[in-house]
C-alpha cells in the first residue's frame, strides 16, 4: 500500500475547486477534499499543467485555499450486487434511508455510506464446478433477491479466459466473502464476490452481441403502444413544457410497463414529486407479480437542491445499475427525469471551467454526451444465449417549451421514438398530452399496420378540417368533412386520452388495445345516417359517452360485455347498410 | 480578534477583492468605511485573492478601507422573539426594535433528505374557487404566482396569506416599491396577522446585494420554526428581482452568461430556495408562495421558465383573474380525491368545456355563424367567468362544486358534458 497522493487547493469557484498536485493524476479520478474533519468527494474534470480542476459533489462553503486533497486512483464507481432492488440511492449511490437514520432530516455533507449492506447474508447456489472455463459476465452462481435470481457473475472488468479453481458449496455469504476463485492462464488467481465495482461512465459490455430492438415494450398507455410504440432495448424521449404532464406519464409508465426491473433516475427534479414516488411505490402492488412494486425498482434520487455535480453523475449511476441487471438476462427500463437537468449541470460546470460556450451556452460536447448516454440502451445476447435489454426513456424539459433548443434536438437525433407533449393538449385536459401530430416512432406496434395507419390518417384529416373550419367556419364545411373531423375527435377522446385517476382506464393491456382499436377502426370505416352537422355532433357525443363507460369497465367483465352490446346497438341504429 | 485587511485591490460593481489568507468560501466579513460598516460575503477564492460581495453596496468604499473576516457563514437570529418584527435584507431591524442575536443559525443549510419528507396531503382552503376547485393549494407546496407588472399579485398573495390556516407567516420582500411594503404591513395588521408574522424587506431603493439574502434568511427562519412543528407560510415577492440581482452579480464577476444574460446556475439557485418547501416527517411544514413577474408576459423567459420546472405548479394571474389555462397545481391530486367524489369530475369537465368555449369565442370573433352547440358554449363560458373565475367570489369548496353542477345543468344536457353516467346519476341537478 503506497501513501495516498496529495494536493492542495489553490482556487475555489462555486462547486469547482482547483488543486495543485505533484505526482501524476488521472482524468475523472475521484479525490477527497479534507476539510475540518470532513472528507468531501470530488472528481477531476480537467488537468492543466500541475493544476487539476475538480467538481465537488458537495457544498463548498467553508473550504479554504491550501487545504489538503487526497487522490484515490479510482474512477467514480458504483458497487453492483444483491440488495439494490427496492433501494433509494442518491447520485453517488448513498442509500438515502440509511443516511436519514444516521443524519436525520438533512443531507449532511461528507457522509458516504456503503451502497450495499456488508453484514446481510445471502443464500448462494453455485452453478459451476472447479475446472469449468469462464469469462467476464459468466454466471457462476446465484442468490435470490426479491423475485429474481440475482446472478453472481465473473467481474466485468476481467478480460480473457479463466478456470474455476474453487467454488463454494450452497450456503450463506455476505458480499464481502469470496464465493469462488478463478485462475488466469498465467496462473494468477482472482477471488469472485457476490458484488463487484464498476466505473459509472463506462458502459458494461460483457455480452456476446448487441441486437436490433424489435419486440414492442408494452407500456399500457394506448397512445404510446398503439401509435408511437417503444421497443424493448430501444430509446425514446418525452420533451414537453412544464405542466404538460411528463412526470405523471413517467410515473404511470414505471408502474405499468411490462419489464422486469425499473430504474428511475430523478435528476434534479422536484423533491415533492420524488417523495411521492419513493413513498407510494412500496405500497403499490405489481399486478403481475402480486408483490410490492418496489421489489423490482431502484430509485436514484437527486433532487434539484442537491449539489450540481452529484446531479450530473446520477444518470450514469442509474444506467450502470440498469446494465448490470441486463447482464442477468432481465429486461430493464430506465426512466430519466429529466435529462435537461443533467445537461444543465454540464452547462454549469462548463461555465465554471470557462470553456467556450456552444449554443445557448451549453458545452460543445453536449451532443456526444447525450448520444453516448442513449447508446447504452439495447437488447443484448449474453454468452449463455439468453437476452437482456435496457430501454431508456428520457424526459426533456426544453427551455421555454421550445423543441428547437439544443438538448431536445441532440436527443431527437439519437432516440427511436419521440413523444412530444404539448401545452395546448394539456390546457384542454387531454391526457396523456402527447401530441399525435408531432410525435413519431421508428418501432413497430402490435396493432395491425393498416389499422394503425388509418388511426394516424383520421387524426391528420380531423386536424386539417379543424384548421379549415377556423378559416371558413363550420357552415363552410361539408357534412362529410365535418364527420371526419368528429371521427378524429372521437378517436382522440376515447382512445388516445386515458384517465390516470380511473383504476381501469389508467392502464390498458395489449389484448384490449388490439380489440378496441379494431372496434374503433370499423367505426372509422363506417358511414352513418346523420342528416346534418347537429345530429352528427350529437351522435358522436353520445358514442363518446358510451365509450367512456366502456373504458372504465374491467376487461371482459360483465359490465364490459354489457356496454359493448349497448354500443353495438347504438351504432346499428345509424349504420348505413353497405 | 480576527485580523484586519486593508489591501482592497479591486472594486467592480458591488464586489470587492481583497488579498487575505485563511479565509473560507462563503464566509462573512465586515467592511468598514469612513461612513458605515457593512456585511459582505466571500463568493470566490483565487490564491490570495478573496472576492466579496458587499451587502450595502460598494458605493463609497475606498481601497484603504478595512475588511475583517468573521470566520463563519451568514447567520440569522431565530425564534419567537422575531414574531411581529420587520428586518432588512441583512437581518437588521427596520422597526426601531432591538437587533437580535439569539439562537443564531447558518442560512442556506443543507438540503432535506427526500426520505424524511412526507407526501403532501393537506389542502389549504382559500375560498377562491379558481384555487380550491381547479388548482387546490397544498401544505408544503412551492407555487409561484406568474404575473406581469400592474396585476394585483401582491393583493392575491396577501389575501391567501390572511385566509390560510397556518401558524406563522414570513414575508420576504425583494425590490418592492415602498408603497407595496406598506400595503403588506397594513394588510397583515388589519387582519391581526402581524403578530404571527415576520417581515424581511428589501425595497427597490436598497443595495442590490441585500436582495439576494432575503429568500435565504426568510427560509432559514421558516425552517427553524418548521423543525419545531410549526406550519409556516413563506411569501416571496418578487422573485424576478432576485433573479435580476443574481444576473447583476454574475456579470460583475465575469461569469459566462447562459440565457439572456442570466447565469448558468439560475436553475440551481432558484431550486436551492424553492426546495426548502417541505412537509417534515414528524415535524412542521413550509409552504412557499412567490410572485414572479414575467417580463413582457412571456412565460418562456428564463425566469418563469426555470421557475416552472422547479415549482409544483403556478397560478397564472392575468387581467386580474386566475387563468384556467396556464395555471396548475401539481399537488392537487393529492388532496382533491378526498374532498368530495365529484371534485375531479367538475374540475376536468368544466375546464374542457371552457376550452371549447374559448374556441367558440374565436369563431365568433371571426364572424362565423354560431351553431346551436356554440350558443350553449357561449352561455356556459359567461356563467363560468362571472360565477367561478372572479377573484371576488369567496365561497367554500362544497358550495363551489354545487355551483359547478348548476352551471352545467343550466347550459347542457348530461350527455353533452362527457361525464360518466354514474356521476351524472348521482349529482346532476334534478
Amino acid at each position: 500500500m503506497t501513501a495516498p497522493r496529495k494536493g492542495r487547493i489553490t482556487k475555489i469557484n462555486g462547486n469547482m475547486v482547483t488543486v495543485r498536485f505533484d505526482s501524476p493524476v488521472m482524468q475523472n479520478e475521484v479525490a477527497y477534499i479534507l476539510h475540518a474533519g470532513e472528507r468531501l468527494k470530488s472528481e477531476i474534470i480537467r488537468v492543466h499543467g500541475n493544476l487539476a480542476e475538480m467538481q465537488v459533489y458537495e457544498a463548498t462553503s467553508g473550504l479554504k485555499i491550501g487545504e489538503e486533497v487526497e487522490f484515490t486512483g479510482e474512477l467514480l464507481s458504483v458497487e453492483l450486487g444483491p440488495g439494490m432492488l427496492g433501494q433509494i440511492f442518491d447520485g453517488l449511490q448513498n442509500p438515502l434511508p440509511e443516511v436519514a437514520r444516521q443524519c436525520g432530516f438533512f443531507l449532511k455533507r461528507g457522509v458516504y455510506i456503503e451502497a450495499l449492506s456488508d453484514t446481510r447474508v445471502w443464500d448462494f447456489t453455485p452453478l459451476v464446478k472447479p475446472g469449468d472455463r469462464v469469462r467476464a459476465g459468466d454466471k457462476i452462481g446465484f442468490v435470490v433477491e426479491k423475485i429474481f435470481r440475482h446472478y453472481c457473475m465473473v467481474p466485468f472488468s476481467l478480460s480473457g479466459n479463466f478456470e474455476i479453481v474453487f467454488i463454494e458449496n450452497a450456503g450463506s455469504f455476505t458480499i464481502r466473502q469470496p464465493v469462488a476463485q478463478i485462475k488466469e492462464p498465467n496462473g494468477k488467481i482472482h477471488p469472485v464476490y457476490l458484488s463487484q465495482h464498476w466505473p459509472v461512465k463506462i458502459p458494461i459490455k460483457a455480452y456476446a452481441e448487441k441486437l436490433k430492438p424489435g419486440e414492442p415494450l408494452v407500456t399500457r398507455m394506448r397512445l404510446i403502444d398503439s401509435l408511437f410504440p417503444v421497443a424493448r432495448g430501444g430509446t425514446y424521449c418525452i420533451p414537453g413544457p412544464f405542466g404538460a404532464g411528463k412526470t405523471v406519464l413517467q410515473q404511470l409508465t414505471s408502474r405499468h410497463a411490462e419489464v422486469d426491473v425499473v430504474v428511475i433516475a430523478a435528476c434534479g427534479e422536484r423533491a415533492g414529486e420524488v417523495v411521492e414516488t419513493i413513498k407510494t411505490f412500496p405500497a403499490l402492488i405489481d399486478p403481475r407479480t402480486n408483490r410490492p412494486l418496489s421489489d423490482r425498482t431502484v430509485i436514484i434520487c437527486n433532487t434539484s437542491s442537491m449539489p450540481v455535480a452529484a446531479r450530473e453523475s446520477s444518470v450514469y449511476t442509474a444506467v450502470t445499475i440498469a446494465e448490470y441487471y441486463r447482464q442477468m438476462g432481465l429486461n430493464v427500463l430506465l426512466l430519466a427525469d429529466s435529462t435537461s437537468r443533467w445537461a444543465q449541470a454540464m452547462r454549469e460546470m462548463s461555465g465554471r471551467l470557462e470553456e467556450i460556450p456552444g449554443e445557448e451556452a451549453f458545452p460543445a460536447y453536449l451532443e456526444s454526451r447525450i448520444a453516448s448516454f442513449y447508446e447504452r440502451a439495447g437488447v443484448v445476447r449474453l454468452y449463455d444465449g439468453s437476452t437482456g435489454s435496457v430501454t431508456i426513456g428520457g424526459a426533456v424539459s426544453p427551455a421555454g417549451g421550445n423543441f428547437e433548443e439544443p438538448v431536445t434536438q441532440a436527443t431527437l437525433k439519437v432516440v427511436g421514438a419521440f413523444h412530444g407533449l404539448s401545452r395546448s393538449r394539456s390546457d384542454a385536459r387531454r391526457y396523456p398530452a402527447i401530441d399525435p401530430l408531432i410525435s413519431w416512432s421508428k418501432y413497430r406496434s402490435f396493432i395491425d399496420e393498416k389499422q394503425e395507419e388509418r388511426g394516424h390518417g383520421i387524426l391528420r384529416k380531423g386536424n386539417d378540417v379543424a384548421q379549415m373550419m377556423k378559416v371558413v367556419g363550420e357552415e363552410g364545411t361539408s357534412l362529410s368533412d365535418y364527420t371526419d373531423y368528429l371521427k378524429g375527435e372521437f378517436f382522440d377522446s376515447v382512445y388516445l386520452q386515458q384517465n390516470a385517476f380511473d383504476a381501469v382506464d389508467e392502464a390498458t393491456p395489449r389484448e384490449r388495445q388490439i380489440y378496441v382499436f379494431d372496434f374503433i377502426y370499423r367505426i372509422m370505416e363506417s358511414e352513418f345516417f346523420v342528416e346534418d352537422k347537429g345530429t352528427a355532433l350529437h351522435f358522436f357525443q353520445q358514442l363518446r359517452q358510451l365509450f367512456k363507460g366502456w373504458n372504465s369497465a374491467p376487461w371482459q367483465s360483465e359490465e364490459y360485455e354489457k356496454t359493448e352490446k349497448e354500443i353495438r346497438a347504438f351504432l346499428l341504429k345509424r349504420l348505413k347498410k353497405g | 480578534m480576527q485580523k484586519l485587511y486593508t489591501n482592497i485591490i479591486q472594486i467592480a460593481g458591488d464586489v470587492i477583492t481583497v488579498e487575505a489568507e485563511n479565509v473560507g468560501n462563503t464566509e462573512m466579513a465586515q467592511v468598514t468605511t469612513g461612513r458605515r460598516t457593512s456585511l459582505a460575503q466571500v463568493i470566490r477564492l483565487d490564491g490570495k485573492k478573496v472576492f466579496l460581495q458587499v451587502f450595502a453596496g460598494s458605493r463609497g468604499i475606498s481601497t484603504g478601507d478595512k475588511v475583517r473576516f468573521l470566520g463563519h457563514p451568514m447567520r440569522i437570529a431565530t425564534g419567537t422573539t422575531l414574531l411581529g418584527r420587520i428586518f432588512n435584507g441583512s437581518g437588521m431591524p427596520l422597526d426601531n426594535g432591538p437587533a437580535l442575536s439569539d439562537n443564531l443559525i447558518d442560512i442556506g443549510g443543507p438540503p432535506v433528505n427526500p426520505v424524511k419528507r412526507i407526501i403532501p396531503d393537506k389542502m389549504i382552503r382559500t375560498g377562491i374557487p379558481m384555487i380550491d376547485v381547479f388548482n387546490s393549494l397544498v401544505v408544503s407546496q412551492k407555487l409561484p404566482v406568474f404575473s406581469i407588472a400592474g396585476e394585483p399579485y401582491n393583493e392575491l398573495l396577501a389575501s391567501i396569506a390572511t385566509q390560510a390556516e397556518v401558524d406563522i407567516i414570513i414575508l420576504g420582500g425583494m425590490g418592492l416599491k415602498y408603497d407595496d411594503y406598506l400595503f403588506f404591513k397594513d394588510t397583515l395588521e388589519e387582519h391581526g396577522a402581524l403578530s404571527h408574522s415576520i417581515v424581511f424587506m428589501h425595497t427597490a431603493a436598497d443595495p442590490v446585494v441585500e436582495c439576494l439574502l432575503v429568500p435565504d434568511i426568510s427560509l432559514a427562519v421558516a425552517e427553524n420554526f418548521a423543525l419545531e412543528g410549526k406550519r409556516v407560510l413563506v411569501l416571496l415577492t418578487d422573485m424576478s428581482n432576485f433573479c435580476d440581482a443574481l444576473k447583476e452579480i454574475a456579470i460583475t464577476m465575469q461569469q459566462i452568461p447562459s440565457n439572456r444574460g442570466y447565469p448558468g446556475d439560475l436553475y440551481s439557485q432558484l431550486a436551492a430556495r424553492y426546495e426548502k418547501a417541505v412537509d417534515f416527517d414528524t415535524a412542521g411544514s413550509i409552504t412557499i408562495l412567490a410572485a414572479t413577474t414575467m417580463p413582457g408576459d412571456d412565460v418562456t423567459h428564463p425566469i418563469p421558465d426555470n421557475t416552472g420546472y422547479i415549482t409544483e405548479g403556478q397560478f397564472y394571474l392575468k387581467n386580474a383573474v386566475i387563468e384556467p389555462f396556464g395555471s396548475l397545481s401539481r399537488l392537487k391530486q393529492q388532496v382533491n380525491g378526498k374532498t368530495r367524489d365529484d371534485h375531479r369530475t367538475i374540475m376536468d369537465t368544466m375546464i374542457q368545456l371552457f376550452a371549447d368555449y374559448r374556441e367558440t369565442q374565436e369563431k365568433q370573433a371571426m364572424g362565423f355563424q354560431m351553431s346551436a352547440w356554440d350558443i350553449k358554449l357561449l352561455k356556459y363560458g359567461k356563467l363560468f367567468e362571472d360565477k367561478m373565475m372572479s377573484l371576488k367570489v369567496n365561497i367554500p369548496l362544497e358550495k363551489a362544486l354545487d355551483l359547478g353542477w348548476e352551471i352545467l345543468h343550466d347550459c347542457f344536457s348530461p350527455d353533452e358534458t362527457g361525464i360518466k353516467r354514474s356521476m351524472i346519476d348521482k349529482h346532476w341537478p334534478k
